[in-house]
């Protein structure tokens, strides 16, 4: 799986800065977009809506690249919520800008990154390392998921 | 962003620390946006008295001035609250007083909550307490900017009544509430309340369940985008709309539709697109209602139905009524219940009908204020629920961790005489 290969070609998109800051760590990609009321639980970090993808899968800690916010406008409060109670995502990567995302990512106060010039849930996968430059504008790949 | 001298002059504390925090927020959402400017805003609706944990320790921590400044206007520190710049309305919120007995809510939740209407209702705010408050008094004009959460009244306000509100949040109300400005972005803007696809549809749509059942096939298709309806339905009424808006905005994040000749920014299909380029329709049918009755209906399997919950969003006088009328005489299935959720000034109108006297002589409820899913609360034990929200069956089952059954009112009424579901797409 991990054998020799070429070093794959330098992964960077650009996008535009919802909330500005810095941040590296590991990715969590949502095929789908995320409801924030009705679908994480704030608790524990988790999505939970039943008919998700990622139902059960914990986001605290990581970098959740997504294509977008749908659903309740309790969404934003949700998410301000993981941050008062130490749950919180680290970063934020979505393709479509909506308020409540936008809102979301300003609450959370976590560095975040939208309208990207590729569509980041195409080209990250869940467990890639990347350094998310929200000021810069960038999200760049440091190293593959199943590749270091 | 470009600030007026108003609102930098509010930034910079002339009117307070709150309102301070409030327009930083404003700067900082408006700029997540890439919004070029603030809009004056003299309609919000929003939540500050709603319980929960988080809320809890930051009243013990502060009082509610605590708790506003941190949820509502996202600051660090506790801020004296001043009353309301513009006229504001709490939304939905917990359970109160009038579900002791039936809803196994925390009691202290409740005194919180009254403790909060005392509080936000002594700065102006209207305690409404209904995600419908345009059934009970909040009624924005056509054209008046607002600032309103629940993303189905959101998605009535933009698209019935022509007011213009994007879908806001907790901490973009309060700030609104305290400075009467929001981000001019998205709805608020002509060119964003155009039409984006067109939805034809081909089957029958005419009673409140297919309501329901296109809103929240549209919604899958849209998302976020603008669907313009045409085709093979009756005009709805207001219970038709708040239930195809509020499916519309749960499978999907639609903000803003348009029903040819029924909403008032579509006299014509022309009128709905402007100057775009009418798109080939996406059609909505039978095998498409079909599909969206299934999937509504996935997270059941059990037929043993133990909880029935009619009034989402926030039921009218006409569907209390309607309940009324199907259970009279009748009497709820033993081990079953029956809430049907109310804005309390219509829950007073139904008591004085007499249709809440009708609904309890056969066990079940009319509840205000809340509902299952805002308080993650239902009968204790309950496994299986059946609704006719497309809404609720879409959320409460990932909430509450129980099966949904999703159907017409009738076959609600009779799960709740019967205790078994027996619903079918006829």
């Amino acid at each position: 799986m991990t054998g020799l290969r070429p070093a794959p070609a330098r992964v960077v998109l650009r996008g535009r800065a919802v909330v500005p800051g810095v941040v590296t760590g590991e990715v969590l990609v949502s095929p789908e977009t995320i409801s924030g009321w009705g679908g994480i639980d704030p608790a524990t970090g988790t999505i939970t809506e039943a008919r998700h993808p990622l139902a059960g899968v914990c986001f605290t800690g990581r970098i959740l690249v997504f294509p977008g916010a749908k659903g309740s406008s309790g969404w934003s409060g949700f998410f301000q919520t993981t941050r008062l109670l130490g749950t919180a995502p680290i970063g934020m990567v979505f393709a479509v800008t909506t308020t409540k995302a936008a809102l979301g990512a300003v609450v959370t106060r976590v560095p975040a990154l939208a309208d990207l010039d590729d569509d980041p849930v195409a080209v990250l996968r869940t467990g890639d390392r990347v350094r998310l430059d929200a000021t810069a504008g960038v999200v760049e790949l440091l190293e593959r998921e199943g590749e270091r | 962003m470009i600030l007026t001298d108003d609102e930098q002059r509010m930034r910079d504390g002339a009117e307070g620390p709150a309102v301070a925090a409030a327009m930083d927020l404003l700067v900082r959402y408006g700029q997540a946006l890439d919004a070029e400017r603030l809009c004056t805003v003299r309609n919000v609706a929003g939540t500050t008295t709603q319980p929960s944990p988080v809320k809890a320790r930051l009243v013990a921590e502060g009082g509610w001035d605590r708790a506003f400044s941190i949820i509502n206007l996202d600051a660090d520190e506790t801020l004296p609250i001043p009353p309301m710049a513009v006229p504001t309305c709490q939304l939905q919120q917990g359970f109160g007083p009038d579900s002791v007995g039936t809803v196994p809510y925390p009691p202290e939740f409740v005194e919180l909550q009254t403790d909060g209407e005392a509080f936000v209702g002594a700065r102006g705010v209207s305690v409404l307490a209904t995600c419908t408050p345009y059934q009970v008094g909040n009624l924005p004009v056509r054209g008046e900017h607002c600032a309103w959460m629940e993303s189905s009244a959101v998605v009535y306000a933009n698209s019935v009544l022509g007011a213009r509100t994007n879908c806001e949040g907790g901490a973009s109300t309060g700030a609104a509430s305290l400075t009467g400005r929001i981000p001019c972005w998205g709805n608020h803007h002509d060119a964003h309340r155009l039409g984006t696809h067109l939805v034809r549809v081909d089957t029958p749509v005419s009673e409140f369940r297919d309501w329901g059942l296109l809103g929240y096939a549209v919604g899958d298709v849209v998302q976020e985008a603008r669907p313009v309806i045409v085709g093979d339905h009756a005009l709805p009424d207001l219970t038709d709309l708040k239930h195809f808006g509020a499916a519309a905005a749960s499978s999907g994040g639609v903000e803003m539709y348009h029903i040819v000749g029924v909403t008032p920014e579509a006299p014509t299909v022309a009128a709905a697109f402007g100057e775009r380029r009418v798109p080939e329709p996406v059609v909505f049918g039978e095998a498409e209602k079909r599909a969206a009755y299934d999937r509504l209906n996935d997270q059941g399997s059990d037929t043993d139905v133990d909880f029935v919950l009619l009034g989402c969003p926030h039921a009218s006088l006409e569907q209390i009524h309607d309940v009324a009328r199907a259970l009279d005489g009748r009497r709820l299935a033993d081990g079953t219940q029956l809430w049907i959720m109310a804005p309390r000034a219509l829950a007073v109108v139904a008591e004085r009908s007499g249709h809440t006297a009708v609904i309890e002589a056969a066990g079940g409820r009319v509840l205000t204020d809340s509902c299952p899913a805002m308080s993650r609360a239902a009968p204790v034990g309950t496994r299986v629920f059946a609704t006719d929200s497309a809404k609720q069956a879409h959320y409460l089952p990932a909430i509450l961790g129980i099966q949904a059954w999703f159907g017409t009112t009738a076959e609600c009424v009779d799960a709740a005489v019967t205790g078994r579901w027996r619903g079918e797409l006829s």
